[in-house]
């Protein structure tokens, strides 16, 4: 049985909120469409929307963390990731002041993660040095 | 009367059985509307079936036949679309051998949102709804009668709006060629905004289109910046028309100008209407 449907979808490039659709035959996902009815995309999309799909399956996705030992990115767990993140972030903190640390977030979160985020860089690295990434 | 959507329904249930799909348009969250392969597997899907707006079903039968070259499918088609159809198919795009054409005749109010001056389809031997006649396109006629400095200055202000999001080759049916030209550094530089004048972009684009575009709007529909790109493509297919004789999407028969090895005495150059 063949199969093509469309799924109606937000970009996530940006904080527009443009909505598109994701073109899928036999559950392979092979292009955007743009949702003509959808209030605020109205039918159209940037050159960033037009290519929403491609980096789903591309080759140079990263699908691990990678940890830089020697000089050269290893893969690694997200266990091992994090706790480095949070060792190093602590240590940064305790030598140097929490204002040594800057955080940016990103507009392809939503709004629930943006708002955790700075929350984790005020209450617990204790700086207001947050920021975005749609400041463009 | 039964209406338009109803009486589509009940012809797709009739051939549902017969294929391996039916593309049409289907209505999804927040009842907006999308391509659909209908199957006869899941047949209560033509619940959501719908007719409007129009949307670029002629790269999604493309698209489906690329995977499934033998697979027996019929398609919903208006009248640009089957148009585009025809144009697809003597570029080796799509197989029609392979597709039974559902024809939908646009109402009055279709054919004058879109300035269109053939709202029916011609080949396929269902057509559902009453054919109303064209419209006429006063933008093109407008367009038609400025003067040379007033049409450059009108293409000038109009492309310097170009965001070059690439939406117009994307959603065009009859762009597919596997190395675009608008890729290519030496015309378009990428992340050069605004576009040069002239804009190489939308120049080389018109040409490409020559005797393929059959005037479907949708790249004007998808244009963010809102240019009234079918003037131009509208324009082109008229000079293609005077000029050789051509129709674009009408006669399946008829070989498109640049298919066919040019011999002298074959066309009669009748010069250039403007």
């Amino acid at each position: 049985m063949i199969n093509y449907h469309n799924v109606l979808t937000t970009c996530p490039y940006c904080g527009t909120g443009c909505a598109l659709h994701l073109q899928v035959l036999d559950d392979q996902l092979v292009g955007v469409l743009p949702a003509k009815e959808h209030v605020i995309a109205q039918g159209g999309l940037c050159i960033k929307g037009w290519n929403a799909h491609a980096f789903v399956n591309h080759k140079d996705r990263l699908k691990t963390p990678l940890i830089k030992k020697n000089g050269i990115f290893m893969e690694a767990t997200w266990d091992e990731a994090l706790d480095l993140i949070a060792s190093r972030l602590a240590a940064i903190k305790a030598e140097s002041g929490p204002d040594s640390v800057a955080v940016l977030s990103s507009a392809k979160c939503t709004n629930e993660e943006n708002y955790l985020l700075q929350k984790f860089t005020r209450a617990v690295i204790g700086t207001n040095n947050v920021d975005h990434c749609a400041r463009l | 009367m039964t209406d338009r959507l109803t009486e589509l329904r009940e012809e797709i249930y009739k051939i549902l059985p017969e294929v391996d799909g039916v593309i049409a348009l289907k209505k999804g969250p927040s009842a907006i509307v999308a391509p659909y392969l209908f199957v006869k597997e899941a047949a209560d899907d033509l619940q959501k079936l719908a007719v409007w707006p129009k949307e670029p079903v002629p790269d999604t039968l493309k698209i489906i036949q690329r995977a499934h070259p033998e697979a027996r499918l019929a398609i919903v088609v208006r009248g640009c679309e089957e148009r585009g159809l025809v144009e697809m198919s003597k570029h080796s795009q799509v197989d029609l051998d392979k597709v039974t054409l559902i024809g939908l005749a646009c109402t009055a109010e279709e054919a004058d949102i879109c300035r269109c001056t053939k709202p029916a389809p011609t080949h396929a031997k269902i057509v559902i709804g009453e054919r109303v006649e064209g419209t006429v396109d006063r933008l093109t006629d407008d367009f038609t009668a400025k003067s040379l400095e007033e049409k450059l200055a009108f293409w000038k202000q109009e492309y310097s709006h170009c965001i070059k999001c690439y939406g117009c080759r994307n959603i065009c049916p009859q762009c597919f060629c596997n190395v675009c030209t608008l890729e290519d550094e030496k015309w378009v530089e990428t992340g050069r905004l605004p576009l040069p004048q002239p804009s190489m972009y939308h120049l080389i684009r018109s040409m490409h289109m020559t005797a393929k575009c059959v005037a479907c709007r949708e790249c004007e529909e998808t244009c963010p910046a809102g240019i009234p790109l079918s003037i131009q493509f509208r324009l082109i297919a008229r000079d293609v028309k005077q000029m050789y004789g051509y129709e674009t999407g009408e006669n399946l028969d008829q070989q498109p100008p640049q298919l066919l090895v040019l011999e002298e005495g074959e066309y009669e150059r009748t010069g250039l209407p403007h």
